[in-house]
């Protein structure tokens, strides 16, 4: 049995969801058009992967096996709608930019892949160490993403112009087929780099 | 003519894979061979085109007279799971045939996001009955060729000289951006 500490770690390097178990891709490709967007994204996936964990968790005991698809889907997709409808309230703006993408976080398979592989083989305090930890590793990776995207694509990180005027910006790297070029890279380069680092 | 035009949209110039972004997972775990894509496809297609009519008709006649529309996100969900568990059912019974060609794929077309993402996209779109069986038609037409074209490159790839790190979904990737260029190419040539 791992440590508190190792349940919320592991999921920031070691089984990062983007570039470990490479799990869901479509938001990653889709919506990091700009670091504020990926940040926006991971933290809703943080907000709802930290719900569905929890409440799975404690009825862990009470869902017949036959029926626990349909019913994690049910309590994920309770959240997923209270996070967007908390969006269009708050922020107006990444609601707007991650359009279709916030009720697709019903079908990401980080949260669906977490629900049947730890929230409900464990208790309550791992589950929301482990939504935690993977809820953070995913905005990390996503925020990632979107600034590589934003200073090539636009020259700017969270909408401050860093590159000057001189410069001028890759517009494919901002359009789809830069995402899925550069995400393919730093797959390559991150896969590279845990070797290297010697972590599994 | 809007329906031809919204044929070549879905499958070409906006295509569900390369610019929209949906399918990802089923498009780097399936294409490792030819078979398997155009299995996985027409398994999308026929469960694409089911949903789309099912979760269009219970918006119309549910969901909106009662001004239920916050509930779409639950109720598609669970109808597509309830959708792809039943037509799984019948399909064992009838058609046995079909049902091996098609069975492995089914259950990972259920958390799949281009069966919700169209049906959302459907009623976003406000599309009529007609327009949501093509548009379903040919965007799990374009999934297909994508796959397929998708395929077709991982196979040669497999026998290429490359650096470890990059085997796999890393190379994948950077094959579907330069296959998504391609497919810009084809932006602008029909205006919806």
């Amino acid at each position: 049995m791992s440590t508190l500490g190792q349940e919320f770690t592991k999921g920031l390097f070691k089984e990062n969801p983007t570039f470990r178990l490479i799990l869901g891709m479509c938001p990653t490709l889709a919506i990091t058009t700009s670091a504020f967007f990926g940040f926006g994204m991971g933290i809703s996936v943080l907000a709802v992967l930290l719900g569905s964990n929890i409440v799975i968790s404690a009825v862990r005991n009470l869902i017949p096996d036959k029926v626990r698809m349909p019913a994690y889907i049910l309590i994920i997709a309770a959240f997923v709608s209270m996070t967007d409808m908390l969006l269009n309230a708050f922020v107006p703006e990444l609601h707007k930019a991650l359009g279709i993408f916030i009720p697709l976080i019903v079908v990401n398979c980080i949260i669906m892949g977490r629900a049947e592989a730890f929230a409900r083989k464990n208790n309550v305090i791992r589950s929301i160490l482990d939504a935690l930890g993977m809820g953070v590793g995913v905005t990390m990776s996503l925020t990632l993403v979107g600034i590589i995207r934003e200073i090539f694509g636009a020259g700017s990180i969270f909408g401050y112009n860093i590159m000057g005027t001189a410069f001028e910006p890759m517009g494919v790297l901002a359009s789809p087929p830069g995402a899925f070029i550069t995400l393919g890279i730093l797959l390559g380069f991150f896969n590279y780099a845990f070797k290297r680092l010697g972590i599994e | 003519m809007y329906l031809l035009a919204m044929i070549f949209v879905a499958i070409l110039s906006n295509n569900i894979v390369l610019s929209q972004f949906l399918g990802i997972c089923p498009y780097l775990g399936t294409t490792k061979r030819i078979e398997t894509s155009v299995g996985m496809g027409l398994a999308v297609i026929f469960v694409m085109v089911m949903s789309a009519i099912v979760t269009w008709v219970i918006d119309l006649f549910l969901l909106q007279p009662f001004s239920l529309e916050y509930l779409r996100t639950i109720v598609f969900i669970l109808v597509i799971a309830g959708l792809v568990q039943f037509v799984e059912m019948v399909l064992k019974k009838t058609n046995p045939a079909l049902f091996q060609a098609l069975g492995i794929y089914l259950p990972l077309i259920t958390t799949n996001c281009t069966i919700l993402g169209v049906a959302l996209l459907n009623v976003q779109s406000e599309h009529n009955i007609i327009e949501t069986v093509v548009y379903s038609l040919a965007t799990g037409i374009g999934f297909t060729l994508a796959m397929v074209i998708m395929a077709g490159i991982r196979e040669r790839l497999e026998l290429a000289n490359m650096s470890n790190y990059l085997k796999g979904a890393a190379v994948t990737l950077v094959s579907a951006g330069i296959l998504s260029l391609a497919f810009m190419g084809f932006k602008g040539m029909v205006t919806l």
